[in-house]
């Protein structure tokens, strides 16, 4: 061992951690795909009538976006078998990135929603439109496009937090560079080349937002 | 085994622990306004090099996870001959990577003072090192501070990841407890509450505090 970089073991452990980069992209899909259903469901229920509802919406969301991921994934992985349900490793991540990331999620949609100006409402008020009829066709579209940069900024932040998934034994991109550093005592190239790949992942990705951003505002007409 | 009994078994250790986590927060937010400021500074310098600089760290602990940074510097740099033990590497890592959002915030702060303040700190004759401390950086503080608060959050979270460095935190007591209890949703439980409290009640009500507190100094109440 030594500081000294060995470029055939690189290439000899690559095939190995680009394999796991596609599970890393798995997890980072999957669990935003539940936060964005389950982040609408907690942005809509505080913004309903019944007090109760919003006052328990509100501190959950307070609650998750105030304690750490990492202690989540652990709650949910150990805490479901003691109530009977045995969560594989990929369940219990996805659950509980997805949950995170639904309450961070949640509040890009209460501030989209709440750029609604109150006219659309009345509108749809005075044409006889039901609440839920009134929320899809009128209001939710117009209110998703405020929420796409920071919807996009999250599906970063979601990629870069895969990592901790390692910890319950998701075997993405983290967990297979531990493992061949255990495996060979060479630490050096693998979590060196980890950081490279995600660079190289969320650079791009975080570019691609930044674009979306500027081409939306100019379609809003926000900018010329 | 009722809780009150699982508080009064492991309920010192859980204390020991959350002390732990505080001075981590407390290590990692000093050093990351530290870094922010350095960094957030550099990003505006007219020389390019140091501009390139300041991106170059930005974008990489921006761009790669806290995990990875933190197992870096704990595993990778000792091979280097720079050896760290783990407490410091711990809240360094989370210093570096908050530092380098914070940065960001800075940068942004200190843009958005406006046009006439610079003006003013020319016309006055002052030097561009007397007037960013004296004139542009207070307001830039004005107007930071609520960012911060969310940014102080984040190192709290941030330093739970140094339990996987066996840094003896919150996080780590909680989860050697796991392990010899399988009591999961007692002790996991706990410790989750532990974290809120410390953010709603501890660092919210502080930065507030500090937002007024600038404020008042400032004469901008």
């Amino acid at each position: 061992m030594g500081g000294n970089w060995s470029w055939d073991f690189t290439l000899q452990i690559l095939p190995r951690l680009i394999e796991a980069t596609g599970y890393t992209l798995l997890a980072a899909l999957i669990g935003y795909l539940i936060a964005m259903v389950l982040g609408l469901v907690l942005a809509l229920a505080q913004r309903t009538p019944w007090r109760v509802l919003t006052l328990i919406a509100r501190e959950f969301v307070e609650f998750i976006r105030s304690t750490p991921l990492i202690l989540q994934i652990f709650f949910v992985f150990y805490v479901a078998p003691q109530f009977g349900v045995r969560l594989s490793p990929w369940t219990a991540g996805m659950i509980a990135i997805g949950l995170h990331y639904a309450a961070y999620l949640s509040e890009v949609y209460r501030g989209g929603l709440e750029s609604v100006e109150k006219g659309q409402w009345e509108a749809a008020t005075s044409l006889n439109l039901g609440t839920a009829h009134c929320y899809r066709r009128i209001i939710l579209p117009q209110a998703l496009p405020n929420c796409i940069p920071g919807m996009g900024n999250y599906l970063v932040g979601i990629l870069k937090d895969t990592p901790m998934l390692s910890v319950i034994g998701v075997a993405e991109l983290m967990h297979t560079a531990n493992a061949i550093g255990t495996e060979t005592y060479r630490f050096l190239e693998p979590f060196t080349l980890v950081g490279l790949i995600f660079l190289c992942i969320s650079l791009p990705l975080a570019e691609l937002v930044r674009r979306a951003e500027t081409r939306l505002r100019r379609k809003l007409g926000l900018v010329k | 085994m009722t809780y009150p009994e699982f508080i009064s078994a492991h309920g010192p250790r859980l204390l020991d622990g959350t002390l732990v986590t505080i001075q981590q927060t407390i290590l990692a937010a000093l050093l990351a306004v530290l870094i922010a400021l350095t960094f957030g500074m550099m990003k505006i310098s007219p020389l390019r090099p140091v501009r390139a600089l300041a991106t170059v760290y930005i974008e990489i602990f921006r761009g790669t996870s806290l995990l990875v940074q933190l197992y870096w510097i704990f595993f990778v740099l000792p091979l280097f001959g720079l050896t760290i033990d783990k407490f410091t590497a711990g809240f360094v890592a989370v210093g570096m990577n908050l530092g380098a959002y914070g940065a960001e915030v800075v940068r942004g702060a200190i843009q958005s003072v406006p046009r006439g303040q610079w003006e003013a700190g020319v016309a006055l004759n002052l030097s561009p090192a007397r007037r960013m401390w004296r004139i542009i950086l207070p307001q830039a503080l004005v107007i930071m501070l609520p960012a911060w608060g969310n940014l102080m959050i984040e190192v709290l979270k941030g330093t739970a990841l140094v339990a996987m460095i066996s840094v003896a935190d919150l996080m780590f007591a909680a989860r050697q407890i796991n392990g010899t209890t399988y009591l999961s949703a007692q002790v996991f439980g706990t410790a989750l509450v532990i974290y809120y409290v410390l953010a709603r009640f501890g660092i919210t009500p502080f930065m507030r505090w500090l937002e007024r507190f600038v404020a008042r100094r400032m004469g901008r109440v």
